[in-house]
């Protein structure tokens, strides 16, 4: 999606990292979800109405369904919550919020989700799904571009390649980035304060440094080392896996008039 | 109807926004995509109104599109936020102000579950002290930047040179309003109007002369869902939310989308060419798109700027078919150059939707 970053080169071999599935979270599921504060936050009482599953933009597209996935958290079955994990399921939500303005019982199953989504991460059962290997082009674009530049998107990453919704405007932006941002009054990589200035280093060190300190580099190189094994795995190098990944989309699988 | 029921309603989802003095932070995608609307934002507010908005070399982004794409943790992305909130701490700043919904929504999650969860605020606390050596203050009022447009729509009413009006009709222009779902659907009190009488954008179409259309979609989320756009295998779900709100607001003949939400005009907008380009249909007259504009370029053109100026020249969908609607002058010739005048081309025509 963005251009080769760096930063990250380094972490591909980090061996220090489990690729497989951790057993400390075997059995043990329902009880690492509790510890999320979105679970706290967004399930306290689901009476099964199905409002989220009306309401939402991706219900009507995918075989999704939030009312059952609310149903599977409140069962605690080890099993169920295990295969939701693994499956591509999860992975369906926009995360438009839309199912919580209109839960009757002040539920939010978009943050269930989110809780959700996490721990399929740690477990690395997201691996297990076409839409959970997402993650590595998801993790490697966004955290290097806050690192690198401090914000999530940054527009010489922005290809039109990879973009070309973004239409001849945005193609004849492309082609014409400094000029035209010059003449929409943006700070380009400048200094000082103004849209996209460079972020001085002292603020991408204090990013980095939360980023270590609460766990989101831990997080990157576990996502970015499974990846790197699977590429492997699949006698790939870590581009063209990254491509596959990008790319890949057996809708049949996932849409309802698949 | 009981009018006095309907004003202790309408009382719930009203919001007092202080006057002045505010710490303004940055969209990643409004700069990257629209940074016209900034820059008209800040000269509104600052030049126009007599405001002080505040702004640090040292902020960053919020992190929201990470967190909503999953790839931090919820106490990074709180981190992050609460280093915003010492920056504006220490730059003498109560009121905090963001250019994005997707901030506004990650800053009220933050501050709702920290008051919730005491205990979490302390942790993060504690990180931002290790990570960074600051402490922060939570901010007195927090405000997406729609919300001051709105406080101030009358002034610049007041200050317009044109109308949301048609210059050869008088009639009302009809106008799609689009709030963004980070708004007020998670935290409903904290939006103007709520999640039910969303009242942000509407106020602004009343005071400029426009008329505001109600139509089936209208609350329907404009399709970006973070991962189902960001992924190019994903991006079924985006196109097809966004076409389904096209297709229910096409027989109310829209002459102008307003959003709230930096990414929300760069769907509807760039879906509609690719939807042309694919299908051969247009949802504008004449093979033109309906143009889907920023709220900071809607005001911006009403007080008189100059459309190039505010960067309408960056959406793929014409702007000219509006402009001519609202009787303003402008030079076509000056749409696609740079400072001075400089060449830089023009764009490439696409086959079935017109771009000037």
């Amino acid at each position: 999606m963005f251009s080769n970053i760096p930063f990250f080169k380094k972490n591909n071999d980090n061996k220090n990292v489990s690729h497989s599935t951790e057993d400390k979270y075997k059995g043990h599921l329902y009880e690492r979800l509790q510890e999320d504060y979105r679970i706290k936050e967004g399930l306290k009482a689901c009476m099964n109405c199905g409002v989220c599953t009306a309401v939402c933009p991706a219900a009507e597209f995918y075989k999704y369904n939030p009312k059952n996935i609310v149903n599977i958290v409140q069962r605690k079955d080890e099993d169920e919550l295990e295969q939701l994990l693994k499956s591509d399921t999860i992975w369906y939500c926009g995360e438009c919020m839309s199912c919580v303005t209109r839960c009757p019982r002040a539920n939010a199953p978009g943050l269930v989700i989110m809780a959700l989504r996490k721990l399929s991460m740690q477990t690395g059962y997201y691996m297990e799904s076409e839409k959970g290997r997402q993650q590595y082009v998801l993790v490697k674009d966004l955290c290097s571009n806050i690192l690198n530049h401090g914000y999530c998107v940054y527009p010489r990453n922005f290809g039109y390649e990879e973009h070309k919704e973004y239409g001849t405007v945005g193609k004849w932006i492309n082609e014409n980035l400094d000029d035209v941002h010059q003449r929409m009054g943006s700070n380009l990589d400048g200094d000082g304060p103004g849209g996209l200035r460079k972020i001085p280093q002292e603020s991408l060190d204090q990013l980095k440094k939360i980023f270590d300190i609460t766990g989101a580099t831990e997080l990157m190189n576990k996502v970015i080392n499974d990846a790197h094994l699977q590429a492997k795995k699949e006698n790939l190098s870590d581009e063209d896996y990254f491509k596959k990944v990008y790319t890949t989309n057996n809708s049949s699988k996932h849409l309802n008039n698949g | 109807m009981i009018v006095e029921g309907k004003q202790k309603i309408w009382a719930d989802y009203q919001k007092d926004i202080p006057d002045d003095h505010y710490f303004y932070v940055r969209s990643c995608i409004r700069q990257s995509f629209f940074p016209g609307s900034e820059v008209t934002f800040l000269d509104i507010t600052r030049n126009k109104l007599g405001k002080d908005f505040y702004e640090s070399a040292y902020h960053t982004t919020c992190g929201g599109i990470a967190y909503h794409s999953d790839s931090i943790p919820q106490e990074t992305a709180m981190t992050i936020i609460a280093r915003q909130f010492a920056l504006m701490h220490e730059s003498g700043y109560e009121n905090y102000v963001c250019s994005c919904i997707t901030s506004f929504g990650c800053y009220t999650e933050t501050l709702e579950t920290w008051h919730e969860f005491p205990e979490l605020e302390a942790k993060i606390r504690q990180y931002l002290w290790d990570s960074c050596k600051k402490e922060f203050a939570k901010p007195k009022y927090l405000a997406h930047a729609s919300d001051i447009i709105y406080k101030f729509r009358h002034e610049i009413a007041r200050q317009a040179k044109y109308k949301l009006i048609n210059a050869k009709t008088g009639e009302p222009l009809k106008v799609v309003e689009h709030i963004g779902c980070h708004y007020s659907k998670m935290f409903p009190s904290k939006g103007f109007g709520g999640a039910e009488y969303p009242h942000v954008l509407v106020g602004m179409v009343e005071a400029w002369g426009g008329e505001v259309i109600d139509y089936p979609e209208r609350r329907q989320c404009c399709g970006f869902g973070f991962r189902q756009y960001l992924i190019q295998a994903n991006r079924g779900y985006s196109i097809s939310n966004t076409h389904k709100k096209f297709e229910s607001m096409e027989p109310y003949e829209p002459d102008l989308i307003i959003t709230n939400c930096p990414g929300c005009p760069y769907f509807l907008d760039r879906w509609q060419y690719v939807i042309a380009e694919q299908t051969g249909k247009t949802y504008g007259k004449n093979g033109y798109g309906i143009p889907a504009l920023t709220y900071e370029e809607v005001a911006g053109l009403v007080m008189g700027y100059n459309p190039w100026d505010l960067g309408l020249q960056m959406h793929q969908v014409a702007i000219e078919p509006l402009l001519d609607k609202m009787g303003i002058e402008y030079d076509p010739k000056a749409k696609y150059k740079g400072i001075n005048g400089k060449d830089l081309g023009t764009p490439i025509n696409p086959i079935n939707i017109k771009l000037q």
